[in-house]
């Protein structure tokens, strides 16, 4: 079980309080669980990565292990420790503005 | 027993503000969105229940919301649009081609008559429209591909198409603005369009006059006499009596003729209301007095609405599409300011109360008559 820990406004978007656990079929990737995310909760969809391009938005960033994964290509392999479900994939809204 | 609700759209959150008909009292439910910018939120005038919402992010990017409880509660439907085929090029601020990119909707206008359509207005400019009550958004492509699309080029504050108004006697015909390219008008339900700014006159152009390229700030008309609109563009108060054939200036004894709001009187189509704006460099009321113009005249004739307003130290902006009346039979006046205020008036614009004085900066004002 991939556990994933959403920013508030997506938290409050899906609704659903802390973490959410997904079911994800090997190789877990980001663009795995992201697949699998928006599956779940397709309000989510847009608003994580684009559309059409399907590139993660710019203010949009992932972090895992202590570790930003971001510029990683989306099917990179994550983390074993992800995978086990010991540490969650982080979907963080860039920290902006004064 | 008449009720008023006005759904304000602010820089963080939406807010929905009722009253009976009296409008003297408030209540204040909010906010919806907490966080997200809400450039609009506008009901259906097929169904008062029904209000859609365009919800955005610069983080999230864009969402649209629908209520079909008059705002108590709220749902996300479709938000993906993209545009229909080849997305093209518009012309960026050094005069170079730049691709059209989607980055949100700035005005939804729901069909007068069916509940589950709705025409969105989007940056980079372009017409959306769903059928299915927001599940899913088509391109009207017409519009953006238009001959002249490449020389439309973004004002100020992006390419974005703000003003959608929908002709309630002439089937099929519709009007739009966009920042700064102009309005346009479609005879054919949004398929074909045709630029009409004959009349307009815009000094920051190369072409003064041309056909395209004019930063119109928001249109208006009254429904019953829709080939009369009534315009604020980014200098001068403009009047069209022949459905945008041709304009001319009604700027008369106005302070400035600068400004964002233009609106009609419920029920008197020679009443219009505009805000005046010192400069397009100073997006504050002239003198630090904030004042609502009011016109019985169609335009030119201007008087100075104060009553209840502040005419001192007051520097707040009023945006293009924070202004609305409603239908009661002593029309009431509303707009919300940059500021976090939103003024009512119930009689017509003779005397102003606050309804709130500290909500986010609002961007959007929009008034539902309850009879």
């Amino acid at each position: 079980m991939i556990r994933v820990v959403l920013p508030t406004h997506l938290r409050r978007l899906a609704s659903v309080d802390g973490e959410v656990e997904l079911d994800v079929a090997a190789p877990v990737t980001p663009r795995a669980v992201i697949d699998a995310l928006e599956a779940r909760y397709p309000m989510l969809r847009g608003t994580v990565r684009d559309h059409v391009t399907r590139q993660r938005r710019a203010f949009v960033r992932f972090f895992a292990c202590q570790q930003d994964l971001s510029l990683d290509s989306p099917d990179s392999p994550l983390p074993e420790a992800v995978v086990a479900g010991r540490e969650p994939f982080m979907i963080i809204g860039a920290i902006a503005g004064g | 027993m008449s009720s008023v609700r006005v759904l304000v759209g602010t820089k963080k959150g939406a807010f929905v503000l009722t009253s009976d008909g009296k409008r003297q009292k408030w209540e204040v439910c909010g906010p919806h969105f907490p966080g997200w910018e809400m450039y609009h939120v506008k009901g259906s005038p097929a169904d008062l229940e029904r209000i859609y919402a365009s919800q955005s992010s610069g983080w999230f990017g864009q969402l649209i919301q629908r209520s079909n409880d008059g705002g108590k509660s709220w749902e996300p439907v479709g938000n993906e649009f993209v545009y229909d085929g080849v997305a093209g090029t518009h012309m960026w601020y050094d005069g170079t081609q730049h691709p059209y990119e989607f980055k949100r909707v700035w005005h939804l206008e729901p069909s007068l008559t069916d509940p589950d359509t709705v025409y969105a207005g989007v940056e980079d400019a372009a017409m959306f429209r769903t059928v299915d009550g927001g599940k899913t958004w088509h391109e009207l492509p017409g519009l953006r591909c238009h001959p002249t699309g490449p020389t439309w080029q973004p004002g100020a504050g992006g390419l974005g198409l703000h003003t959608i108004l929908l002709d309630p006697v002439n089937p099929g015909r519709i009007f739009i603005a966009i920042s700064a390219a102009g309005t346009f008008r479609s005879d054919d339900g949004g398929e074909t369009w045709q630029p009409i700014n004959r009349g307009l006159h815009s000094n920051f152009m190369p072409n003064p006059e041309a056909e395209v390229g004019h930063c119109v700030h928001r249109i208006a008309h009254h429904p019953s006499r829709p080939d009369v609109l009534f315009m604020q563009k980014h200098w001068d108060v403009m009047r069209s009596d022949d459905a945008g054939a041709s304009w001319y200036e009604v700027s008369g004894n106005l302070p400035t003729d600068f400004g964002f709001p233009i609106d009609v009187h419920a029920h008197e189509p020679e009443t219009i209301y505009v805000v005046p704006i010192t400069s397009d460099s100073h997006h504050f009321p002239p003198e630090g007095r904030l004042r609502v113009y009011r016109s019985r005249t169609g335009g030119n004739e201007w008087e100075a609405l104060t009553c209840g307003l502040p005419q001192r130290d007051c520097y707040v902006n009023v945006l293009r599409e924070a202004m609305d009346v409603d239908s009661l039979d002593s029309c009431g006046v509303y707009f919300g300011t940059t500021g976090g205020q939103v003024y009512a008036s119930a009689d017509g614009g003779d005397s102003w109360q606050a309804i709130v004085h500290d909500l986010p900066a609002v961007l959007s004002v929009e008034v539902q008559t309850i009879q």
